[in-house]
């Protein structure tokens, strides 16, 4: 049975969702406009078997939701943009070592400090390439409150499954906004849990993958032993200096999220029928385009909206598919033009793309939106 | 389409914030959609700020307050920095301590909300409550009965009397001006 409509904060909407999907271990350091996360999980984890730590800095809520994710639980930590970039060297470590975890950054005016009480949508390549080296990243960005709840689950699913770090890519507006939501039934929703080794301790081999790239995973202190590193490693776990080694587990990492980008990708589009103008946008911009193209529409404009929920890895096929189609793409962001890079690397020639940047630190209005499309058309 | 956008605002720690998640929850107890958004300063007391309530009976896109149908400001800063927006013919609701400019059709209540929560009542803290009281009574824009259940759902345990008390203030101090 569906839960009775209620409203609801974006940042209870990821906790719920989180504790849903078998959340059980919360680490990190409150700040806004992400603390809710931090609050709720406190309030929540004990309450089903599980622990919430409040740690130094944000550092250490990274480095301890990779310790308790290695011992078998489910693991989250919330930050915003400072913290973000804290947070990066260990995201890192997670990802070579293919420990699972949630990272949820609600985005803020930054750079550094920022403006911490106002949105933003700063981390757009943070989020892909904010650890250094060559890494897989999935990141997620929903754009309502019930929307965080569902990401929050696949996020929680896709570090599972893929064994690596998830980012849910949030924002002050989705974050702190309330809206009427029902969440749905327990038994509705799909949850995935890591693969664990059926071979016994001896024979385990802790990185030797399956056909699908990804090893399964053994919990500590279950008598499987092995050694997790942030150097390049081998099958065994065990640090490498092989240049063969290196090549074969940074190919390999890549190619775990690369080989199952149809089973990730996701993105919403709607009128691109008959569009000839499309707004591309995510997160809360992606409300204002909404009604961007509904006042267009009206204007008999012929606009249409795509937004792609995983922002990396990027919706690319679909997305060219309609550049193809149409004759402009009008990519509206709180930052001063970050995924339009990758907007512009897939379509090329085959459509005007015209940027919309705000960074004030406030949402950009549909009217700002409209304004663009009728100057540019 | 029946859509009313709202704006609350008033000094950080006056309670508004709880105010447009009340009014929120009791357009839902309508079975509306609403949205609430809010906005403040990094202190947590002081300042101004505001929170913002969208209702609807159709989908809610865009969650920020545009074209405000419904201000209230419980201070002269609050009523400075957000008065924009109001529509030509919109409401605004003030406190007796705010000088509000008139201009265009905009309808002004001016009423002694702080002064009733804090002489009347002699409890501060139901400034919000009575605030809630005065705007649901002069603009109908949600039931009485939805917004006492939204209340009573939302305060602190042994505080219903006190609450209903502050909400039958409001609705009189409306009434007064009316």
């Amino acid at each position: 049975m569906k839960s009775k409509a209620r409203l609801m904060q974006g940042n209870e909407a990821c906790v719920e969702g989180a504790i849903a999907a078998g959340m059980r271990f919360y680490a990190g350091y409150p700040i806004t406009p992400s603390t809710e996360i931090a609050e709720l999980s406190a309030e929540r984890l004990p309450l089903v078997g599980g622990r919430f730590m409040q740690m130094e800095d944000e550092i250490g809520g990274m480095a301890a939701i990779i310790g308790a994710s290695l011992t078998g639980a489910k693991s989250m930590t919330a930050t915003s943009g400072p913290g973000f970039s804290l947070k990066q060297e260990n995201i890192g470590y997670a990802s070579i070592a293919e420990v699972p975890c949630v990272i949820v950054n609600v985005q803020r005016g930054g750079p550094s400090t920022g403006m911490p009480t106002s949105p933003a949508q700063g981390e757009i390549m943070q989020a892909r390439w904010g650890t250094h080296g060559d890494h897989p990243v999935i990141a997620l960005t929903p754009s309502s409150v019930r929307e965080t709840f569902d990401l929050t689950i696949k996020a929680f699913n896709f570090a599972e499954k893929y064994r690596t770090p998830v980012i849910l890519l949030m924002d002050e507006v989705i974050g702190h906004m309330r809206e009427k939501v029902q969440l749905p039934d327990p038994s509705e929703i799909e949850i995935i849990d890591r693969k664990r080794p059926d071979c016994s301790s001896e024979e385990y081999l802790p990185y030797e993958a399956d056909n699908d790239l990804v090893p399964p995973m053994a919990d500590f202190g279950t008598g499987y032993r092995y050694h997790v590193t942030g150097l390049v490693h081998d099958e065994t776990g065990f640090p490498s200096n092989s240049t063969a080694v290196a090549d074969k587990l940074i190919r390999r990492l890549s190619n775990k999220i690369e080989i199952h980008r149809d089973e990730i990708e996701s993105w919403e589009e709607e009128n691109t029928e008959d569009a000839e103008v499309l707004i591309l946008s995510y997160g809360c911009v992606a409300r204002s385009s909404k009604s961007a193209m509904n006042i267009l529409r009206e204007r008999g404009i012929k606009a249409g909206t795509f937004r792609p929920i995983t922002i990396w890895p990027f919706p690319e096929k679909r997305l060219r598919e309609l550049a193809a189609k149409v004759k402009t793409i009008v990519v509206p962001e709180m930052n001063l033009g970050q995924l339009v890079l990758e907007v512009e690397r897939i379509c090329g020639c085959n459509a005007k793309i015209e940027k919309l940047n705000k960074v004030s630190c406030e949402i950009i209005y549909p009217e700002e939106i409209v304004s663009k499309i009728e100057e540019v058309l | 389409m029946e859509r009313y956008e709202i704006r609350l605002s008033g000094s950080g720690g006056q309670g508004l914030l709880l105010g447009g998640i009340i009014l929120a929850e009791g357009a839902i107890n309508d079975g509306r959609n609403s949205v609430q958004t809010q906005s403040y300063g990094p202190e947590a007391r002081g300042g101004a700020s505001k929170s913002e309530v969208i209702i609807s009976s159709e989908e809610i896109d865009f969650p920020k307050v545009r074209n405000c149908d419904i201000l209230l400001s419980l201070t002269q800063k609050a009523y400075d920095e957000y008065n924009e927006g109001l529509k030509e013919d919109g409401i605004l609701i003030v406190d007796s301590s705010v000088n509000a400019v008139k201009s265009g059709n905009i309808k002004i209540y001016s009423i002694p909300i702080i002064d009733s929560a804090v002489k009347d009542l002699g409890k501060p803290m139901v400034t919000n409550i009575v605030a809630l009281g005065v705007l649901v009574e002069i603009t109908k824009v949600i039931s009485k009965e939805s917004l006492e259940k939204a209340v009573l759902e939302r305060v602190p345990k042994g505080t219903e009397e006190l609450n209903r008390k502050a909400l039958a203030k409001g609705y009189e101090i409306a009434n007064k001006l009316m």
